[in-house]
């Protein structure tokens, strides 16, 4: 018998990825290509969507070349995708009204000031469970409005189409101007401001507080779902599956059951809990989001602790600091020193996110002395991700009244030993590593090999979870608690910095 | 024998060019001075470019020596990158295989385990990352030797310490099985570092074919090997696979 296979498409921050998985979720042959970022001015982060659609047209028929198969043997193909970023195109050419917003621009600031003046800025939380922030898509989509001569009449019209990254390439990939489908998933949706989280619909009162026209949004599918058929690219694979990267992550981690919790480390870190059919409204500064929707059943919610900077501080140190030559010789320099040297830096560059949600905070390096060296810095840059998880998982224990015993983690940065032991070390839990630290590509392609039947369901998934490495802690409680108020402290020192009219 | 060969030549005069005055030059000024075509001026510095012998400047396009070169004599792989490029296969490995997977690189006379993925069964075990592996009773090792005739002769020089009754613990019995290595293309080692254990390790390859670590696996020797301790050849071809994959993410066979 042919063997059969599920392609994913990961859109991810710094580079797209096309990989096959076979029956047994093993990874069989990967493609890959960085997009380019541009950084037009402080705070401002964009994408060439068409960049991004062009990778796709060039690694999609490469992964297939690499594994020796043909797309008949290809069951079915799942997209995850980065979340929030905004990108609004012409129907009729197809072609971008602009570079894509990306999810780390903070230009919205002070849009989003305004709208948290707005007296009914109350219900956006309680409707979208979303606090008001830069980070989501709506403010971006009101901001091209506003900003694009002549868009708001289009979007009026219904010329132009709003979408995330799965939805511009699903579109692409079913036809584009030629009939292409204009569609979403729940989880990307509830990372607009725009859904109402309890029914899974664009909500009218949310439209009309941003002052968004509903012609131009795409319609929301469950996560999985008929996507239609490739037309272009490769023609006939069925996309069957699309999710937000990190609600892929939690899916390809198994975390099916309530409590179940993951962190991937990539350009940003994203810890998500599974809280079922539950939607828990959080005190901490975590967000209400979708974790995943099965076509025909209800959607099961997450709570999701966002971290802004963590793989993409060690990407600044290598490309404007120069300090290293590749991204992982950061534990290279590391280990040159063994400790922080009393140096700690705190990533605020799009702002803070969970659990403190100060957009105006910038980033810091304290304690300098001349004491400290690269190494120092190096060992500082991968304590501010550890301290950072630390955070997001003492406001998640809160929220949850659950008390995280293990922490399953996945992404690039996994690959980084003294990072994951640091980890451990300040959580004071084990830290798991699964066999598959591709975890968002394989939960596209979960998600999508069940929507098909290739995979028959949730506990032939679970069977597949396999521990590949496991980070024990070993720092004693005194010096952790000691290190972890001078990071809070360092923290403190962030906030405030970037408003613009502050009292003289 | 044969002549020079030209492509070699002009890629040092390139180099030469590059290591005085500005160095700093477009591809025209550097076709113009010695006189070559600029579409071969250009094919030599795009691979000057992928060995990391020079680098280009992304603003205004023009050739510099690169970094690589500088470090010529030294580690030429960083450790943690190598892992973090060979991650996925590791991965893969363990998945197909179902034993642990190690990536070694040669420390100081040893075996440095730089990547460890747990044998897939969610039994208790321990990430050994760092660890130090003896180089003649280690299939990894065994790999190591083979592609490097310095550290090679070095080993043998040493007196080989006997861990198990099987350890080749004579120089010209190793010499034998290190040639037998690169004629397979890959190692087998069956008791001879701990009893009832045993490994399989093939090369991981960067451009040009450089050997730049193993990755193999290890496991009980009645599951790695046939019935007269002969390593089992669908193993074989996956651990070979996984190098293989490994070295075409690091720019080998291109």
């Amino acid at each position: 018998m042919t063997q059969r296979y599920v392609m994913a498409i990961d859109q991810g921050t710094t580079s797209t990825r096309c990989i096959l998985f076979d029956q047994r979720a093993r990874l069989v042959s990967v493609a890959q290509r960085e997009q380019q970022q541009y950084f037009p001015q402080p705070g401002w982060v964009e994408q060439d969507a068409v960049e991004i659609w062009r990778n796709v047209d060039r690694i999609v028929p490469r992964a297939l070349a690499d594994a020796g198969i043909s797309a008949d043997q290809v069951m079915a193909l799942g997209i995850a995708n980065q979340r929030e970023t905004t990108v609004v195109w012409d129907r009729r050419t197809g072609a971008p009204v602009g570079r894509a917003i990306v999810w780390q621009d903070v230009r919205t600031e002070e849009l989003v000031r305004e709208f948290e003046r707005k007296p009914d800025a109350e219900q956006v939380r309680e409707r979208c469970g979303l606090p008001l922030a830069t980070y989501f898509a709506a403010p971006r989509l009101r901001w091209l409005l506003d900003n694009v001569p002549g868009l708001r009449d289009r979007a009026e019209r219904g010329d132009v189409l709003f979408g995330t990254m799965e939805t511009w390439l699903i579109w692409n990939l079913t036809g584009g101007v030629d009939g292409g489908l204009h569609v979403t998933d729940v989880t990307n949706a509830s990372r607009t401001l725009l859904m109402n989280l309890a029914i899974l619909a664009w909500d009218d009162e949310l439209l009309s507080f941003f002052d968004i026209p509903k012609r131009m949004l795409p319609e929301i599918r469950p996560s999985t779902a008929d996507f239609g058929q490739t037309t272009r690219v490769v023609p006939g694979l069925r996309i069957a599956a699309a999710l937000g990267d990190q609600h892929a992550a939690l899916f390809g981690q198994t975390c099916f059951a309530r409590g179940e919790t993951k962190c991937t480390y990539g350009t940003g870190s994203f810890l998500l809990m599974n809280t079922g059919r539950e939607l828990v409204r959080s005190t901490h500064g975590l967000l209400t989001t979708i974790g995943y929707q099965l076509g025909g059943e209800p959607a099961v919610y997450a709570l999701e602790g966002p971290i802004a900077v963590t793989g993409s501080l060690v990407q600044w140190i290598r490309d404007s600091l120069g300090l290293i030559n590749s991204a992982p010789e950061i534990e290279t320099l590391a280990r040159t020193v063994d400790d922080n040297g009393g140096c700690y830096i705190v990533p605020a560059f799009s702002g803070l996110f969970a659990p403190h949600w100060h957009s105006e905070a910038r980033g810091i390096i304290v304690g300098l002395t001349s004491y400290i060296t690269k190494g120092h810095l190096a060992r500082a840059v991968l304590e501010a991700t550890g301290w950072q998880t630390r955070e997001v998982v003492d406001a998640m224990n809160a929220d949850s009244g659950l008390t995280a015993s293990t922490l399953r983690v996945d992404g690039g940065m996994t690959a980084d030993h003294l990072l994951m032991q640091f980890i451990a070390d300040v959580l004071d839990i084990p830290v798991m590593r699964p066999i598959v630290a591709e975890t968002v590509s394989l939960g596209a392609a979960y998600a999508a090999g069940l929507g098909v039947g290739f995979w028959p369901d949730l506990e032939g998934l679970r069977r597949n979870w396999h521990l590949a490495a496991r980070w024990l802690p070993q720092l004693d409680a005194e010096r952790r608690a000691a290190e972890y108020a001078n990071w809070q402290r360092a923290v403190e020192l962030t906030f405030g910095w970037a408003q613009p009219r502050r009292p003289v | 024998m044969p002549g020079p060969v030209q492509a070699i030549e002009r890629a040092a005069a390139i180099l030469r060019l590059l290591a005085r005055g500005s160095g700093r030059l477009g591809v025209g000024e550097i076709a113009a001075s010695l006189d070559l075509a600029k579409g071969t001026a250009h094919g030599i510095l795009r691979t000057l470019q992928g060995v990391g012998f020079v680098e280009q400047d992304a603003a205004t396009g023009k050739y510099q020596l690169g970094a690589a070169l500088l470090h010529l004599g030294t580690s030429y792989l960083d450790v943690n990158e190598l892992r973090s490029r060979a991650i996925n296969w590791a991965d893969a490995l363990a998945a197909r295989s179902g034993e642990a997977v190690r990536i070694g690189t040669s420390l100081e006379g040893n075996v440095m385990v730089v990547h460890h993925v747990f044998r897939p069964d969610d039994t208790l075990q321990t990430l050994d990352v760092g660890t130090l592996l003896p180089l003649h009773a280690t299939a990894l090792g065994k790999v190591l030797l083979a592609y490097d005739a310095d550290l090679a002769a070095e080993t043998q020089r040493a007196e080989l310490p006997s861990l198990t009754r099987r350890t080749v613990v004579n120089a010209t019995a190793l010499t034998r099985a290190l040639a037998q290595v690169r004629e397979q293309g890959w190692a087998g080692e069956a008791e001879e570092f701990m009893p009832g254990e045993a490994g399989i390790a093939a090369p991981i390859r960067s451009y040009g074919g450089l050997v730049v670590g193993a990755i193999g696996i290890t496991g009980p020797a009645d599951r790695l090997c046939d019935g007269r301790l002969r390593p089992r050849p669908e193993l074989v071809t996956h651990v070979r696979n996984a190098a293989r994959s490994v070295s075409r993410d690091l720019g080998a066979g291109r």
